[in-house]
């Protein structure tokens, strides 16, 4: 049983103005496991798909603070908004290189006191604060088949919660994929595109679940192709996994997997 | 407007009588229930839980120090261990938590034998790994005898341990296993050379916009891995659905087994908000069907008009009075005439009830014809104390109050009129197999519990429950 507030985004900002340093990041942890327990840096030219078709090497964006206090708001109007909204330049057509940076303007979060439980709530209302932050561009191999989005956060020392990230990777199809289907589980909802068209939607208060969603029948002709998500979340657990099926429900593998 | 309004309230009432606990049966994170001289138990988050004297009516009276969240009861042996955890963080916070178990002679807190034991740590979190140590769930191995522990929340895994069913203690040297993602309120189960592990799923704590739901994995190992009905190992998420929301009751979470007897069980959980009772979370028992060995919610019967279907031979109780023809016969096999099709009229009870006795009737078993003598109105009484998960009914001819009675000799009957005798209060529970079993309250001159048995294909009686037996199952096919 884990007790969730439905209080507004904005509720926790005037305490981000009081507590926060400027600069700092918001969400600091204490003891948070190493990243390296979840990624390793890229170092090789190109990976193929695991044992079971999940797509393990992603560029990550460090996250991008949108303060959440439920994730039960996250309906498909509101999360095409949140996505439809531009952080960065070329949001929707960059392929990133590992260490590329992009400055975006995050909405400064209240510290997360692992010893003391959630963030305070404010009394009353508040503004909330923005500021300019750069964020990283990370390509990495996730050890599990799932990308543990909150990993990569708390082991970059970053905002753990009320974030979205955006995470991209380019398939290599040597034949053309025909008839397969994009199977994804995210936590918290999540939007996927394959050339910049949109292939699914993850809406509501999502946990990662295998194949929980899947797109429709989609033909991928042989050559490059970038498939890019962003994941929305408020509280808790935050990580996605990814594969293609066949129309059996087998995975799709005969593909490669690069950054660029 | 204001019958229209009495109308309102009057079909709530109806509702909430036939599916939900009455008395004030208001808990969140209900443990499993316990027995305990002839009382039920129940705890839930916070401190205390819910009393009930015959398990359908419940109020709050049940003590349990040390307060925190989630807790569960298991009884072994002659003692009772009682489990909690305490718990710091939340989804948003840190995610420090400690698993805590104690032993009592008795969940009776007026016993002069009512005392715990001093609580014992056997696991724990810490406050940023992916673990979230609550939520804890019991489970002695009818196999083996050992008892294991299930812990964890969505943040991370849901961990087993062993403990020493003794003396409660993590069995030296036993390291923790992840077993499942995405779930918390965990629980495990044995059935049929399965285990499986039960885990809640969906948003908690929201009340009539909670989506928990409840679903489990099985596997030929207690350690695992659980695999959902696709296959899907619970630790990439998958679960197949147990029960989730019924009409008007919202989020279902916290799944606890007891098992009655052979072929009858039960499962405890709670409705995040029952929109017939404010919107509160409350306690929920709804009998266990299994289909091919998965655990699904059963049906609790609601008041209406039924055949009741014997599983024996797919006979019909009835009374036993002349069959009346229905007007027509054959009309040959052929497509002759060019007769315009009409739709016929059914038997009704004033073309037949003229030739019944006026007494007692014999009960019968015949081939099921949707007659009047077969029409029967199966209806909550209210103000009589239940069972565990529900409520006697009354058994009447529709239209009539001539009742379906226990006789003397362990025999069935219908009586002339419905008093309310314990006689003609029956109890009807659905089976794992998801046929019903139908008891009487009370057999005059009998000791002990019967049920409706088929005799012979067309005679009814009373015997003994026998899991293993049709005699004892009927089927509710609604009219």
């Amino acid at each position: 049983m884990k007790i969730q507030h439905l209080v507004s985004s904005m509720a926790i900002c005037l305490f981000a103005l009081l507590v926060c340093s400027k600069g700092a990041s918001a969400q600091t942890a204490m003891s948070s496991p190493s990243i390296d327990e979840y990624f390793t840096k890229v170092t090789t030219a190109s990976v193929t798909p695991d044992s079971q078709g999940f797509i393990r090497r992603w560029t990550l964006l460090e996250p991008i603070g949108k303060p959440n206090r439920s994730n039960t708001v996250f309906v498909d109007t509101y999360i095409r908004e949140a996505f439809a909204t531009e952080y960065f330049p070329n949001q929707m057509t960059v392929v990133p290189k590992d260490g590329d940076k992009v400055k975006v303007t995050v909405e400064v979060q209240a510290p997360v006191n692992l010893t003391m439980g959630r963030p305070q709530q404010q009394q009353g209302p508040a503004a909330p604060k923005f500021e300019k932050r750069t964020l990283v561009w990370h390509s990495l191999d996730s050890k599990r088949f799932n990308v543990k989005l909150f990993r990569f956060a708390t082991g970059l020392d970053k905002d753990r919660y009320g974030v979205v990230f955006w995470a991209v990777t380019v398939i290599n199809c040597e034949e053309d994929l025909n008839n397969v289907r994009l199977a994804v589980g995210s936590n918290s909802a999540s939007m996927w595109w394959i050339d910049g068209q949109e292939a699914l939607i993850l809406s509501g208060d999502r946990r990662m679940v295998m194949d929980d969603a899947t797109s429709k029948r989609i033909s991928i002709p042989k050559g490059r192709h970038v498939l890019r998500g962003a994941v929305i979340n408020g509280p808790g657990m935050s990580d996605f996994c990814v594969r293609f099926i066949d129309e059996d429900g087998n995975p799709v593998k005969n593909y490669t997997i690069t950054t660029q | 407007m204001k019958a229209r309004i009495s109308l309102i309230i009057a079909a709530a009432f109806i509702s909430v009588a036939a599916s939900a606990q009455i008395g004030k049966p208001f808990i969140h994170d209900p443990s499993t229930i316990a027995e305990c001289d002839g009382k039920y138990y129940t705890f839930g988050t916070g401190s205390g839980g819910l009393i009930s004297e015959d398990g359908w009516s419940w109020e709050s009276g049940a003590v349990r120090p040390g307060g925190g969240a989630a807790p569960d009861v298991l009884k072994i042996g002659d003692r009772y261990l009682v489990g909690y955890s305490a718990t710091g963080g939340g989804l948003g916070g840190g995610h420090a938590g400690r698993i805590l178990v104690m032993w009592n002679k008795t969940l009776d807190p007026n016993s002069p034998d009512f005392k715990y034991s001093d609580p014992i740590e056997v696991a724990h979190s810490e406050m940023d790994e992916d673990c979230d140590a609550i939520d804890i769930g019991l489970f002695l191995d009818p196999t083996t005898g050992r008892l294991w522990c299930t812990y964890g929340t969505y943040f991370g895994a849901i961990r087993m341990v062993e403990l020493d069913p003794k003396t409660g203690e993590r069995v030296k040297g036993n390291i923790e296993k992840d077993v499942a993602i995405d779930c918390e309120a965990s629980t495990m189960i044995y059935h049929n050379g399965w285990y499986y592990l039960l885990g809640t799923h969906g948003t908690c704590c929201d009340g009539v916009n909670s989506t928990y739901n409840i679903v489990c994995g099985r596997s030929r190992n207690v350690t695992g891995p659980f695999y959902d009905n696709m296959g899907r190992d619970m630790m990439a998420g998958g679960g197949k659905m147990v029960i989730a929301a019924e009409n008007r009751r919202i989020g279902a979470g916290h799944f606890g087994r007891t098992i009655v007897t052979e072929g009858v069980e039960k499962m405890s959980l709670h409705w995040e908000a029952d929109m017939d009772q404010s919107g509160r979370s409350v306690l929920a028992i709804r009998p266990i069907v299994w289909v091919n060995d998965w655990p699904v919610s059963g049906e609790l019967w609601q008041d209406g008009k039924y055949a009741i279907v014997s599983q024996r031979r797919g006979y019909a109780l009835e009374l036993a009075v002349d069959f009346v023809r229905l007007a027509g016969g054959m009309r040959g096999f052929g497509g002759q005439g060019n007769d315009t099709v009409i739709s016929l009229e059914d038997q009704k009870l004033e073309d037949v009830i003229g030739g019944w006795p006026k007494g007692d009737i014999e009960a019968r078993i015949g081939d099921i014809m949707y007659r009047p003598h077969q029409k029967w109105s199966i209806e909550a009484v209210q103000d009589v104390p239940g069972y565990l998960g529900g409520q006697y009914c009354k058994i009447v001819i529709d239209g009539t109050n001539r009742a379906l009675a226990a006789a003397p000799g362990a025999e069935v009957i219908t009586v002339p009129e419905f008093t309310g005798a314990p006689e003609q209060l029956w109890r009807i529970e659905q089976l794992t197999d998801g046929t019903y079993r139908i008891m009487p309250k009370e057999v005059p001159g009998a000791e002990g519990e019967f049920v409706l048995i088929s005799a012979g294909d067309s005679t009814p009686s009373l015997g003994k429950f026998n899991f293993e037996s049709d005699n004892c199952k009927w089927n509710l096919k609604k009219w």
